[in-house]
């Protein structure tokens, strides 16, 4: 059923008692073009742009738990294209396209809201950076605006003007970036792979690859039997070296831990989503009123799905020193999600030295954005054989020809990305 | 969580900093290229007990040698990364007690 005005009105008709379930609970099937191993919004999302793109019906989504139980449902959902290096802005810039008209495509409201999101400045030097990276966004055709100081705290009135030691110089806006409800896309996605025939499977997880003797993948072992195709897709966020070790391939990732945090809801009194220049904290209202922030990484590998509290300690000193009005706002929940922290700090989504084998991972708590860009491109990696030039600049080779995506200069330390 | 050093007895974490993988060793001069992409770029990465180097930087300033599990965060050694001269005496000292 395509959901519109008319279906809803129909159905409020009907006690709401008519509505169809989102997508099917089928059995896996023995043999498939492709799987997909990781229902998140990477997984379905690339499951979804192979059907609908490349006319690949025959695929299944395999998921250990329930489909975004991971990474998707644990982000603060900000979508935004303002990136500093020529070959990673292209990636992101498409997605935003493609987010742009998500809800349309999916027939499923993703609410997107192109907020816009404004990168506060405090110095010189971050000034220096912020124009340097607007420039770079204007040149790869992304909106970029430079704020004055009087116009970043007409955009967010709550900030502390007179902050004695990082005064607001002002900010660089992307005012088409903005916010997405995470829940959605992973719902929306599912319904529309799943409408193109797609099989999502879920508590299945993978326990082993299958390959013939030329080395080519043939299937997966799964805790609900063998499951044979000639592709296999991983899409796994946080866990992308387990699952990849199966197969004996060593990343150069470790998993870190991000937390995320939400008040109790108040009333609107941001509309954007700011970020702040010192220390690291971000910053806007979700639609049921909750304030949804997030600081740095923890720092030190985990697979443990929460937070540490120095961090909780630091993002609240950073949102007294900005948003003493804040000062009272009781924190409702706080949680953390475990990502691939790559050693330049950008993904993978490439093709691996295994014929039949590709990756979609090392994402370094920026996946959320990415979804539909990077799964555009998996699913054309995946049916080619070869990267879409968007997607080229990330491949497994760039640590040893020495060509890393490294936009923030930080070297092989996953924990300063 | 808190790490228990050696010189310093159980402190915070905020006290420390974190360097990662302590199984990362330095290739030979003159060993293969795909040796020195590994030590710079690829990470043991397990879901359990890890062996990795932190620095007791808030505090006496120590190299440390930390088995930790990544999901439950529970400590199983700590060891200096490298013995100091002073943690040398004291354990002769002990050793002499004992005989």
């Amino acid at each position: 059923m395509n959901y519109s005005m008319t279906s809803l009105i129909k159905q409020a008709f009907q006690g709401h008692k008519g509505w169809p379930v989102g997508w099917r609970d089928p059995e896996p099937k023995k043999q498939y073009d492709a799987i997909i191993i990781g229902g998140g919004g990477h997984g379905l999302a690339t499951a979804y742009y192979l059907a609908k793109e490349h006319g690949l019906t025959n695929i299944a989504v395999l998921e250990r738990g329930w489909i975004g139980s991971g990474n998707v449902a644990r982000n603060t959902t900000i979508v935004r294209s303002n990136y500093l290096l020529n070959n990673e802005i292209p990636l992101l810039e498409w997605s935003l396209k493609l987010w742009e008209n998500l809800s349309q495509e999916l027939n499923y409201n993703v609410m997107f809201s192109q907020r816009g999101v404004l990168d506060i400045f405090h110095t010189n030097g971050q000034r220096d950076e912020a124009v340097r990276r607007g420039n770079a966004m204007i040149m790869n055709g992304v909106d970029a605006v430079m704020l004055n100081k009087e116009e970043v705290l007409k955009q967010v009135n709550i900030i502390d003007p007179d902050n004695g030691r990082y005064p607001i110089l002002g900010g660089l806006l992307q005012p088409r970036a903005g916010t997405a409800r995470h829940d959605a896309v992973v719902w929306g996605y599912a319904r529309a792979a799943d409408r193109l025939g797609v099989d999502i499977i879920q508590g299945c997880e993978v326990t082993g690859f299958l390959r013939d003797s030329d080395g080519r993948m043939t299937g997966v072992e799964t805790s609900r039997g063998t499951i044979n195709a000639p592709k296999v897709g991983v899409a796994v966020a946080g866990h992308s070296s387990q699952v990849m070790e199966m197969v004996g391939i060593r990343l150069p990732v470790e998993s870190h831990k991000l937390q995320a945090f939400v008040t109790e809801s108040v009333k609107p009194i941001i509309d954007t989503v700011a970020t702040f220049g010192v220390g690291h904290l971000y910053i806007s209202q979700s639609d049921k009123g909750g304030l949804v922030f997030g600081g740095m990484l923890d720092g030190y590998n985990s697979f443990a799905q929460r937070g540490n509290l120095p961090i909780v300690e630091d993002v609240a000193e950073a949102i007294m020193m900005f948003l003493p009005t804040l000062g009272r706002a009781r924190l409702l929940r706080h949680w953390a999600g475990v990502v691939d922290m790559t050693m330049d700090g950008s993904p993978f989504i490439c093709k691996t030295p295994i014929d039949g084998l590709y990756l979609n991972g090392g994402w370094n708590y920026t996946g959320f954005k990415a979804i539909p860009g990077a799964a555009w491109c998996f699913a054309h990696t995946m049916v080619h054989n070869e990267p879409h030039p968007y997607n080229a600049p990330f491949d497994l080779d760039r640590f040893s020809q020495g060509r890393p995506v490294d936009a923030t200069g930080g070297g092989p330390f996953p924990n300063h990305h | 969580m808190r790490i228990p050093c050696p010189l310093c007895g159980e402190r915070p974490l905020e006290e420390f900093t974190y360097r990662g993988d302590a199984k990362v060793k330095r290739p030979d001069h003159d060993a293969p290229i795909e040796d020195w992409v590994g030590y710079v770029y690829v990470r043991d990465n397990p879901k359990g007990d890890h062996q990795e180097h932190w620095r007791h930087s808030g505090g006496c300033g120590s190299w440390l040698t930390v088995n930790r599990n990544t999901v439950s965060h529970i400590i199983n050694s700590v060891e200096e990364a490298r013995q100091t001269e002073e943690s040398r005496i004291s354990e002769k000292t002990q050793e002499k007690k004992l005989a």
